[in-house]
């Protein structure tokens, strides 16, 4: 019998209440009285000197309250990036300014010039096209390859080179790798690009800047996972408000799948501006400007190779990443190619000696940063990739080769510093071939070929590293930030429990997962619980959600401040009960004397706590509120194996997905229909990447896909109906809950899948292709097979 | 947008008065004009609607037999309408953008945008239709000329379309994969006195009569007699979703498809 409540159960998402009967609360819905709207000038080419900016006409435009340029930031912090990278050589990474609005030059399309401040949108746009820019044009860079050349055009006059770095991984033992390679019975070799990708929530960026002259106090309104982070960049870094007097509010946000972690200059713009103004200022992204001011993801170029003994054992990999960074540095962009990439080399396999190489790039492109997966998919889609070549090229099972060589003993510290507590491979592989009938592929094949269609069935398996992080190891690895969560338990009077979270829910679900948690360990409804989050005035200091760690880390510390509680509680009990606390024993909502029939319903005992008559007031204070915080000793590391089964036609090139199976270790798994949504996300988007989505520049920087009509979105359509499971559980043996983290395992897993599938129907059909590049739209794919 | 003025008169002559105003423009469904305008792409001083005008409305069969179409019918509307007597017309019509583009896009506008990978003008060039305007009545061959032209004047209406019904006919839709719009579609469409072949989404000079394959399918109309022809890739479009040598390919490949679906 499935539970009907608590851990394991699955009530229905009651966010969904408000978010599909349009009664959130979005961003874009705060309207303040007197508020002011910005349209941002944004620059049309990718790389120019600004000889200058005339605002003069726009000034006496009907309704323009003030036009902001550059030269309004000079005395105002740039955007600052948040993790520090060191290269191969000791050096810090090159680290280029990020002013709010653009000084002395433009750096891609999109780029920030100048700000009208009006009364009404479409005064500020009016306004903003009579400025008259005068841009010298520069050459632009794009091709990452080409920016490293020597005379290339530089992105920042004040760097030395477009490098941002050169990172080894681990560096001592690229020696020992290449010794491995000489020695190796085989090598494959496989060149690919993990393509760029725009986010595209539903709902666009939105920011909305309050200030109170009264108590001079700023307030945001933004679309963010992280008003904390928000708060503490913009505030110490770019505006200088210090916390008491900076309150950031994240209401309702629609989707961020990680390009709404980043602190954006637009924010603090609208913060600044209504100071500056004494009025509110609010920014409403268009789509058009979201392609091209969103922060992009993925976008490596890479060449890797993999050595394998006689028998098929791995005996080292090496890698060479190109990884684009954009135009500046995205607030966690150095982070992406490097500690969230090069750590997971390993995959789920004992390979002993690893050896990465990343070169982070800066183009004439918009900032590329963590993206649903961040620098996990661009590891996993290389090794899945190069895997199956492998297997190919030796005329070996793939799934054989791959659990020849998974690590099976646990705790397992890989060649890339990193240790993974708990999984069982075989067991998601067993599962999985038990999901796909592999037996029935033939005469499924077969029965495409009688309709001229090729079919093909690719495997992969995958690991990730989420519960980010242990704030001591990121902050040796360049962090400059912690990466705890926080959690503040409020038990009110009767009983209900308001819990404030610094985790932010943007669709995840925490407004039904996490009551469930509580509800469990106090034996309460869960009705009784809420989850409070997003306003940093009523949150205690919270990392927020990205890297799938909002339940692994901000569930552990809500599981630490209610263990306080229920200590609390329990003196209270033995109080009311005159028993001895270490008798005390809470169930069902009920506190008993163990042994007796004596006991106190949970209300009664929170009744006592804040109407204290008959009460322990000598030893313990009235009220029933608990705050923790919580920082993982460890990362956490949800793996699984993934299968795609394509139909393709051969006369159009055109792939369609047959069969998508998913079997993930997830860990313990506290809303199975929330994680199966999660998963199909994941999949949705990582099917995406696959077939369909990527982010295209010319050789002069001009974004080509600036709007739906040519960046290409998954719909419902090109997805099968999933068939997703996660029955397997190694839970997690650091943290309280034994969770791991879902939310990114789709998008992390799948297009390896897909490409390994498509790569296969090409080759039973006697075609010699053994790579496609992403998206394999049906020209490619055709292309391909024709070239 | 820009402001601009806005007028929805109830009949055509009226219409045709109310453009007479520099830069008023007619109004559809809106649906490629309004978006246009959201960009600031179009100054219109004033944008006279034509889904007021019930003449332009509706699907109606005439004596000689052929399907005519009120210049302000929404796709769906054709869909549903046409279905008994022009199927593969209704079929192309179900098939454009979304329920919202269909119920708000008109053949009208489609047609006076002469978008290049738009699906109507396949079928209007592949059927010989008529268009019919508040002023003359223009040859389906004469009314296109390359993408984005037309033979119309400034402030004429499109106010209805015959389509002559043929024995047998289908449109083959090959999607472009983010806008879905025509990749290559390939309208075929078989008459007593020949078969005509039009192609939508391929060609750098907007859709085109493949004439070719008219005159092999003329001879006999099955995918077989297609065996060996190819239109060349020079003068295809090339962009990021497909080179010209693809779009050619496609062209021929989406020619079979059609006359087997015609049947
Ligand atoms: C998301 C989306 C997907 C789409 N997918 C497809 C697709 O798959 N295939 C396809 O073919 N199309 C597609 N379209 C276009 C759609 O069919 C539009 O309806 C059509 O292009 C324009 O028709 P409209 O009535 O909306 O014209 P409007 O946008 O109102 O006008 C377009 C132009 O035509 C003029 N005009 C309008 N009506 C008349 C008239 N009766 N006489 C003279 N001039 C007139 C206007 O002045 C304007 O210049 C899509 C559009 C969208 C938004």
């Amino acid at each position: 019998m499935p539970k009907d409540h608590g851990i394991g159960a699955s009530p229905k998402r009651r966010e969904d209440v408000r978010f599909l009967t349009g009664a959130g609360n979005y961003t874009d819905d705060i309207n303040i009285y007197g508020q002011a709207y910005v349209h941002f000038l944004r620059s049309d080419v990718a790389h120019g000197k600004i000889n200058s900016v005339d605002t003069s006409a726009a000034e006496g435009m009907p309704g323009v309250v003030r036009i902001f340029t550059g030269a309004d930031f000079e005395g105002v912090g740039g955007l600052p990036c948040g993790w520090q990278v060191t290269d191969r050589h000791g050096e810090p990474m090159q680290e280029p300014a990020h002013p709010v609005l653009a000084q002395g030059k433009v750096r891609h399309v999109g780029d920030p010039i100048a700000a009208v401040v009006a009364d009404t949108p479409e005064q500020a746009r009016d306004a903003a096209e009579a400025i008259e820019v005068d841009i010298e044009e520069l050459p632009a860079v794009v091709d990452m390859k080409a920016a490293l050349q020597d005379g290339a055009p530089k992105v920042h006059d004040d760097l030395k080179n477009n490098l941002c770095y050169d990172w080894g991984f681990v560096e001592e033992n690229k020696a020992a790798v290449e010794e491995a390679f000489g020695k190796a019975a085989h090598v494959t070799t496989l060149e690919l690009v993990n393509n760029r990708l725009i986010a595209n929530p539903m709902e666009p960026r939105v920011a909305v800047g309050d200030y109170s002259r009264a108590t001079d106090e700023s307030t945001l309104y933004t679309t963010s996972q992280n008003p904390h982070v928000i708060r503490l960049l913009m505030g110490a870094f770019v505006l200088g408000i210090p916390e008491h007097k900076l309150r950031v509010v994240a209401p309702d946000v629609g989707g961020g799948f990680g390009t709404k972690i980043f602190h954006y200059a637009e924010e603090a713009f609208c913060t600044f501006a209504a100071r500056q103004l004494a009025r509110p200022v609010k920014w409403t992204a268009s789509r058009s400007e979201a392609f091209m001011s969103d922060a992009h993801g993925r976008d490596h170029v890479t060449k890797i190779e993999l050595a394998l003994d006689a028998d098929n054992n791995f005996t080292a990999l090496r890698t060479e990443t190109y990884a684009n960074m954009g135009a500046y540095l995205s607030t966690f962009a150095p982070s992406v190619p490097t500690w969230l990439h090069g750590t997971l080399m390993a995959g789920n396999y004992k390979t002993p000696l690893i050896y990465v190489n990343v070169k982070a790039v800066f183009t004439n492109t918009v900032p590329v940063d963590a993206y649903r997966g961040a620098g996990r998919p661009e590891a996993t889609y290389q090794l899945e990739r190069v895997i199956d070549k492998a297997a190919r090229e030796l005329g070996v099972d793939p799934v054989e080769l791959r659990r020849q060589n998974f690590v099976t003993e646990f705790p397992y510290a890989t060649p890339v510093a990193v240790e993974y507590d708990t999984g069982d491979y075989n067991a998601t592989m067993d599962k999985l071939l038990e999901m796909i009938d592999r037996e029935g592929f033939d005469a499924r094949a077969e029965e495409s070929k009688k309709r001229g269609k090729l079919r093909g069935l690719g495997v992969n398996c995958y690991i990730e590293a989420c519960g980010i992080a242990p704030s001591n190891l990121v902050g040796q690895l360049g962090a400059r930030a912690g990466l705890y969560e926080s959690a503040t338990v409020r038990v009110n009077a009767t009983g209900s429990i308001s819990v404030m979270t610094g985790s932010h829910s943007h669709g995840q679900g925490h407004e039904t997962a996490f009551p469930q948690v509580i509800a469990e360990m106090l034996g309460i409804d869960e009705s009784m619980v809420d989850i409070v989050h997003g306003d940093t005035a009523n949150t205690p200091m919270g990392m927020g959600t990205y890297g799938s760690r909002s339940l692994a880390v901000g569930g552990s510390a809500m599981v630490r401040a209610t263990e306080k509680i229920i200590n609390k509680a329990k003196k209270i009990a033995a109080h009311l009960l005159e028993a001895s606390e270490a008798d005390i024993e809470l169930k069902d909502g009920a506190f008993s004397v163990a042994g007796t029939d004596k006991s106190v319903a949970w209300g009664d005992v929170t009744l006592a706590a804040y109407v204290p008559h008959n009460y322990p007031l000598e030893e313990i204070e009235p009220g029933l509120e608990e705050t923790a915080f919580y920082d993982p000793s460890n990362f956490t590391y949800p793996a699984g194996a993934y299968a795609c089964e394509v139909e393709l036609d051969p006369d159009t090139g055109r792939v369609t997905i047959e069969r998508f199976a998913a079997a993930d270790d997830f860990g313990n798994v506290v809303n199975p229909m929330i994680v199966t949504g999660q998963v199909h996300g994941g999949l949705a988007q990582g099917i995406g990447q696959a077939l369909l989505e990527g982010a295209a520049y010319d050789e002069n920087g001009q974004l080509l896909t600036g709007s739906y009509m040519d960046y290409a979105m998954p719909r419902a359509e090109d997805v099968p109906f999933f068939q997703v499971d996660h029955s397997c559980q190694t839970p997690c043996t650091h943290n309280p809950l034994g969770v791991k983290g879902c939310g990114e395992a789709g998008a992390i897993g799948s297009p390896p899948a897909v490409v390994n599938a498509v790569v296969d129907a090409l080759q039973r059909a006697g075609k010699d292709v053994t790579h496609i590049d992403m998206p394999l739209s049906p020209s490619r794919v055709w292309a391909a097979m024709n070239g | 947008m820009y402001a601009f003025d806005f007028e929805k008169p109830g009949s055509i002559a009226d219409a045709v008065a109310a453009l007479k105003d520099e830069d008023a423009q007619a109004l559809g469904g809106g649906q490629t004009l309004i978006p246009t305008l959201k960009q600031r792409l179009a100054m219109p001083s004033k944008l006279v609607s034509l889904t007021g005008i019930s003449e332009m409305q509706g699907v109606c069969k005439a004596d000689d037999g052929a399907v005519c179409i009120g210049g302000a019918t929404p796709h769906a509307v054709v869909a549903a309408e046409a279905a008994g007597d022009y199927p593969a017309l209704a079929e192309l019509a179900a098939h454009i953008g979304d329920p919202a583009v269909r119920n708000r896009g008109t053949i009208g506008g489609s047609l006076a945008n002469n978008d290049p990978a738009a699906c109507y003008p396949a079928a209007a060039l592949g059927s010989g239709a008529t268009i019919v305007t508040n002023a003359r009545e223009i040859a389906a061959d004469d009314y296109f000329q390359g993408m984005f032209t037309t033979a119309l004047d400034e402030g004429e209406i499109v106010t209805e379309v015959r389509f002559p019904v043929p024995e047998k006919a289908a449109y083959m839709k090959f999607e472009q994969p983010a806008s879905r719009f025509a990749l290559v579609g390939v309208f075929v469409a078989k008459y007593a006195d020949g078969v005509r072949v039009a192609v939508t989404g391929a060609s750098e000079s907007g859709v085109f009569r493949w004439s070719e394959a008219e005159a092999a399918l003329s001879s006999n109309f099955s995918a077989g007699a297609l065996d060996g022809l190819s239109v060349p890739a020079d003068g295809m479009i090339s962009d990021l979703h497909g080179s010209g040598a693809y779009r050619a390919h496609l062209v021929a490949v989406m020619t079979r498809r059609a006359v087997d679906a015609a049947g």
